[in-house]
């Protein structure tokens, strides 16, 4: 029971950075139709650059993490501006590939100014060890679930409340609609990108705290695609429940299952078991063309 | 087309080539080819066995994707299954190259139609990442399937000649000439495809895949067929490798292997069986010529050494944003537009 305990709740916190990454990924598929393999690199941007302001420059963690997120809404509108819209009304592979080269220019970036040594970070977020119940965990680990949570029901309210937020709904469910009322769908295109560069920055601050600042992090680029397939590829919530559902599979999968490797494909095995019984996955709308 | 040439005879209007141009080139590129190996030393001759693989490895991409338009994130895998399958057989059984070079490729074209069945139900983006899932559980299971891979240690392949011969070391000059006949064939043998009822298919499938059917077209069969058909040059291309290599890791056959297979098709042209070759040269020639500049640059700039692999990943990545923002069709496409423009002038309009 320690055990089930203890795997629980470091599924939980895996599946939070899972979460904040997939809250970009979908937040982008819902307003733009792209899919953004760079999305992993946007995290490590995110972890470097508070690495850079906490670590390299030495400034106050609440003040490090503005900068970070204002760097990192910067990063995402630009790259919106300059690769992503010409891009538009181009076949679906083009738009796949413009993102990878991008991952793969970023990583460049990033490795080629930090180099590809692990870096110690400058932890603020204290990992006091808590007991619940029988399991022991660190609060940082309790930390990056709230902030998943918190940033779940911002979205929320965001896209029930606010002007943009409504605004970005409306692009989603009809460019052409949207543009006829008013709605200025590149700029949409561009709050879309920025959120999603912050939400995943944050995802990189957290995991930065939690584990080190390293060139692998991008990795979980790739990883969210089963969290994203599963919640849905348009679907907020989808994401978040998604998310933790991965997150505890690879938790337990690696508990449980013989020497625990097969965490590293059990969340891809979901993946493709979904796509062939429920291709718009738990909450995503049924709109999937069949062949 | 090239106004003046009429064709009078069906034979006439089959044919690839119509003018003496460019009969003259491909004579020229053939020479080439002939030429090439007794002029070069090892390092060229390295950089052009891999451009023959990788352009093999590239045409059977392209016709899955460029051609059939399914775009796949598994090609990595499928590699290393043409690899694993054509080192084992030599390691175990002893088998000749003859034998364990088409059966790695038979073997990777019966895995790639099975996990071509998805295809069936997705398409687009869905069948992309349904595609990375097939490369990341095949690579999984090569590195966990001990017993009968190795696991995550490297294989050392034989070339045998014969059955129990012995192991036979071939240098870059020989290796030159297997590699130049298998992609000669592979570049003839899929070119011509195009021509005959199942290439058209393909085309169909990519073009708009429900008027296919309607016409007539069963997609099971021929989405099956795309993806043996692309496969099998793929693990053709694999099992080159793990032959010419000698040395088969699952490290070679990673998800950048998949991106960059992909890259090569996009920059030299998609649905392009040349564009694949040029995609081919230029993506191998482009980190040789940055790792020349790069050492070359070492004594002015301290650091250089260090960041050469950085620089050719953001020339890699920025190379594949460029071209899919200005040159969305590739260098298949510029050559064509250099070529027009010369054949047409000074009247290029």
């Amino acid at each position: 029971m320690d055990k089930f305990l203890q795997l629980t709740l470091t599924g939980l916190t895996s599946g939070a950075v899972y979460a904040l990454v997939a809250l970009g990924f979908v937040l982008i598929y819902k307003s733009s139709d792209v899919i953004n393999f760079a999305q992993g690199e946007f995290l490590l941007i995110g972890a470097y650059m508070a690495y850079f302001f906490l670590g390299q420059m030495g400034v106050h963690w609440s003040l490090g993490i503005i900068l970070t997120i204002i760097v990192a809404a910067a990063i995402g509108v630009i790259i919106e501006r300059l690769v992503l819209r010409p891009l538009i009304g181009e076949p679906i592979i083009s738009v796949i590939m413009v993102t990878i080269g991008l991952s793969s220019l970023l990583k460049a970036i990033v490795g080629g100014i930090w180099g590809t040594n692990p870096q110690v970070f400058p932890v603020f977020i204290p990992k006091d060890e808590v007991h619940i119940l029988n399991a022991v965990v660190t609060t940082d680990k309790l930390w990056a679930i709230v902030i998943a949570l918190a940033f779940l029901v911002i979205f929320t309210l965001f896209f029930r409340y606010n002007k943009e937020g409504v605004a970005m709904r409306a692009v989603a469910d009809d460019q052409q609609a949207a543009l006829s009322v008013g709605i200025s769908v590149q700029k949409i295109f561009a709050w879309a990108w920025s959120i999603a560069a912050i939400t995943a920055a944050v995802a990189g601050i957290i995991v930065a705290n939690v584990l080190e600042v390293s060139p692998n992090l991008s990795g979980v680029g790739l990883r969210v695609f089963p969290v994203v397939i599963l919640g849905g590829l348009d679907s907020i919530p989808g994401a978040l429940i998604g998310a933790a559902i991965i997150g505890l599979l690879e938790a337990y999968a690696g508990g449980y299952v013989g020497d625990g490797s097969l965490a590293q494909v059990i969340s891809y095995i979901v993946l493709v078991i979904i796509l062939m019984i429920r291709p718009y996955g738990l909450f995503g709308k049924e709109i999937i063309e069949r062949v | 087309m090239e106004s003046g040439i009429f064709h009078s005879t069906y034979e006439k209007d089959m044919a690839l080539r119509h003018t003496p141009i460019e009969k003259a080139r491909l004579a020229l590129v053939v020479l080439f080819l002939l030429v090439f190996p007794f002029i070069a030393d090892n390092y060229w001759l390295n950089l052009a066995n891999t451009i023959g693989v990788v352009s093999i490895g590239a045409i059977g991409l392209n016709i899955l994707t460029g051609f059939t338009g399914q775009i796949s994130l598994g090609q990595g895998a499928f590699m290393a299954v043409g690899a694993y399958v054509a080192a084992l057989m030599s390691i175990h059984w002893g088998a000749p190259m003859w034998l364990t070079i088409p059966a790695g490729a038979i073997a990777t074209s019966i895995i790639g139609a099975i996990f071509g069945i998805p295809s069936l139900r997705l398409k687009g983006l869905y069948l992309a990442i349904a595609t990375l899932a097939a490369q990341e559980i095949i690579i999984w299971v090569i590195t966990h399937w001990d017993a009968v891979t190795g696991g995550v240690d490297a294989l050392n392949t034989k070339n045998y000649l014969w059955f129990g011969g012995e192991n036979h070391y071939f240098s870059e000059f020989q290796f030159y000439w297997i590699i130049l006949i298998v992609a000669a064939v592979v570049t003839t043998v899929s070119v011509n495809i195009f021509r005959t009822r199942i290439g058209r298919a393909f085309i169909a499938i990519r073009d708009q895949d429900i008027a296919a059917e309607v016409m007539g077209i069963n997609l099971f069969k021929y989405k099956m067929l795309a993806f043996a058909t692309s496969s099998f040059f793929v693990g053709l291309s694999g099992a080159l490798i793990a032959h010419w290599r000698q040395i088969v890791t699952w490290e070679r056959f990673t998800i950048e292997v998949s991106i960059f297979y992909l890259a090569v098709i996009i920059i030299g042209g998609l649905g392009s069986v040349s564009g694949s070759i040029y995609g081919a040269i230029f993506m191998v020639m482009l980190p040789a010529i940055l790792n020349n500049i790069g050492k070359a640059l070492s004594g002015v700039i301290p650091s250089m050494d260090i960041l050469i692999p950085f620089v050719q990943q953001a020339v890699f990545g920025l190379v594949i944003i460029l071209f899919l923002i200005f040159e969305p069709e590739g260098i298949n496409k510029m050559w064509k537009n250099i070529r027009d423009y010369f054949r047409l002038w000074p009247f290029s309009y």
